[in-house]
């Protein structure tokens, strides 16, 4: 059987394991796929990669596909996203000194607590005519409205009372090491590594600013995801097996060890180990703590592209890049997410298929059924650290709430 | 108009400023160093920025052109749409490229044809000089080899080499190959390879 060939973009970070997993344990080929997998080191040589034919599919964090989209700093160009590669798994690193006046403790702060703190030690910084700086890895990534949510609901102005800067995933420990930024947030194991080097200490982590945040996606052109519907669709079946196989605990010395090699991570299978188990070092010298749900790859329908995770992407995006609401913009942010796609795909397969394509994001404290056209569906906590629910239909009235 | 090179690899980079001194584009500024590539881009203040796609600054740079206010905001290449061919072919040959929104496309794309020629040009270079290195290492492999066969089996140089040349074809190799598998051994069991 002759298989054919996907090639997938994708920058060296842990969560980009589940299309790595999907080519190394063969399920890929089972689909009569062969993925050959490009790694590149910025998130802007994946996008032109991807939007040029050099690759077919892109690991890629969320909010870039949906910019690239709208056309935000560029002409626009259509995207589209049939499957989450993954929820959350990104952490804040301070620098030794920062963190310790942000969390005096040696464990995880508390977001309140901690993003207060931290706005203190800014105007204290401001006042001395400087300022704080941290590293996001994108300017259109889930770190950067992960952050600037949390910070601006603790009463920081993200624009005038630090400096958020780019680094791209690779560099972040670096940097931060250098003195160049004084924290990041950034994907594993770049926070390990920063932790490993005594360069910082994670201080928190962004699923306990948003249980459930969308973090990296699979995208693809949409004319080329629409001209080999019966491709996508293989492809999509062999990402969901990996993903399983992914969050089986068991699996996880293997995945490590496949991750850590040259042509992936090309880094330690212990610190690959950890993030995959959710069990995470905060700081030089201690124990690993466990973190629920750190990462979460694929239990509870996490790689379904819920149609309200990229409205919610695109209200950040209206927030932070300071421009008007426009729900024309809104209604192509909602379409770059193909929840039709992944039914169709999985259909016929044990996968639970959600019967909406939408719904109310921050809104369940516990566990709870949801409707679903296939399978037993279960959704966990999924809430925002402040407690405000996002209404995909209201994104306007969402907006003049938030702070900043 | 003012170009901007950006370029770890300050060899390629000067082929491509040549190119454009020659096209009589003399105002150009070639950038190699990582450290302070934000600070440099706003002293210099250029129309036009080539950058090589694999570049490590590109986020950076993407970033600084989005709230930059001390520029004209430079966009993410690629003229215009209705232009797909010579972007593909630039983003074929590793360059990518910002330019000031608003500048006139008949300006742009002599510049843009020239770094994907130059680019390729570069490449090709690279390439043959990577093949005349490999080739020479490889003779010099294999004189090794044909040295160790001839001490150890006391037999004459065209002997050696037909020994190792019907090897390579049983065990379906390269010549090369077999060469260093001999040179390796030699150096384990100690002599001197």
């Amino acid at each position: 059987m002759t298989l054919d060939r996907i090639r997938i973009g994708f920058l060296p970070l842990v969560d980009a394991g589940v299309p790595i997993l999907a080519h190394e344990l063969g399920l890929a080929e089972e689909e009569g796929l062969s993925i050959e997998l490009v790694r590149d080191m910025t998130w802007a040589t994946v996008r032109d990669r991807l939007l040029y034919g050099h690759s077919d599919a892109a690991h890629l964090v969320a909010p870039l596909a949906i910019a690239t989209s709208l056309g935000r700093g560029r002409p626009p160009a259509s995207l589209s996203v049939p499957f989450v590669l993954g929820l959350n798994g990104n952490a804040v690193t301070l620098a030794p000194d920062l963190a310790d006046a942000v969390v005096p403790g040696r464990g995880l702060g508390d977001p309140r607590a901690a993003g207060i703190r931290l706005a203190q030690a800014a105007r204290a910084r401001r006042e001395r005519g400087a300022r704080v700086r941290i590293g996001v890895v994108h300017r259109y990534s889930s770190h950067n409205y992960m952050l600037r949510y949390w910070l601006a609901e603790c009463g920081l102005r993200p624009d005038e009372d630090i400096e958020i800067v780019t680094i791209s995933p690779p560099f972040a420990a670096d940097a931060l090491a250098a003195g160049e930024v004084d924290g990041i947030c950034v994907g594993e194991p770049w926070n390990s590594v920063a932790v490993e080097r005594g360069a910082g200490r994670i201080v928190l982590v962004t699923a306990q600013i948003w249980r459930r945040g969308v973090e990296k996606v699979l995208a693809l052109r949409t004319r080329r995801m629409e001209e080999a519907p019966d491709l996508v669709d293989r492809l999509i079946r062999a990402l969901h097996r990996a993903a399983a196989r992914f969050a089986d605990p068991a699996l996880a010395d293997i995945h490590a060890s496949i991750l850590a090699r040259p042509a992936y991570l090309d880094g330690s299978a212990d610190m690959i180990r950890r993030a995959i188990s959710d069990r995470i070092l905060l700081g030089r010298g201690t124990e690993p703590v466990h973190i629920p749900d750190f990462m979460f790859q694929y239990r509870q329908g996490a790689n379904f592209p819920w149609v309200s995770q990229a409205a919610w992407l695109y209200s950040q995006m209206v927030r932070w890049d300071k421009s008007a609401f426009s729900e024309a913009d809104a209604e192509r942010a909602r379409r770059v997410f193909r929840p039709d796609v992944y039914r169709r795909a999985l259909a016929g397969t044990g996968a639970p298929l959600p019967g909406a394509s939408s719904k109310l994001e921050g809104a369940i404290d516990g566990e709870l059924g949801a409707g679903s056209v296939q399978g037993r569906l279960l959704l966990g906590t999924d809430l925002f650290f402040d407690g405000r629910a996002f209404d995909p239909d209201h994104i306007a009235d969402y907006l003049r709430a938030l702070p900043g | 108009m003012r170009i901007a090179i950006i370029d770890e690899k300050a060899g390629r980079a000067s082929i491509i400023q040549e190119g454009l001194v020659e096209a009589g584009l003399t105002d150009s500024v070639v950038v190699t160093e990582r450290t302070g590539l934000l600070a440099r881009l706003e002293a210099i203040g250029p129309e036009v920025v080539l950058i090589d796609l694999e570049n490590p600054g590109r986020d950076v740079l993407e970033e600084y052109f989005a709230v930059s206010r001390a520029l004209a905001r430079p966009i993410a290449m690629f003229v215009d749409q209705s232009d797909e061919e010579s972007t593909a072919a630039a983003i074929d040959a590793g360059v990518s490229a910002y330019i000031v929104d608003g500048l006139a496309k008949s300006r742009i794309k002599p510049i843009l044809d020239l770094a994907v020629r130059r680019f390729q040009a570069f490449s090709k270079l690279q390439r043959e000089l990577h093949e005349a290195r490999s080739a020479l290492a490889e003779r010099a492999v294999i004189d090794r080899a044909k040295a160790i066969l001839m001490a150890r089996r006391r037999i004459d140089e065209p002997a050696a080499y037909a020994l190792l040349r019907s090897h390579a074809m049983r065990s379906n190799r390269r010549i090369a190959e077999v060469a260093e598998a001999i040179v390796t051994a030699e150096t384990l069991m100690g002599g001197e390879g």
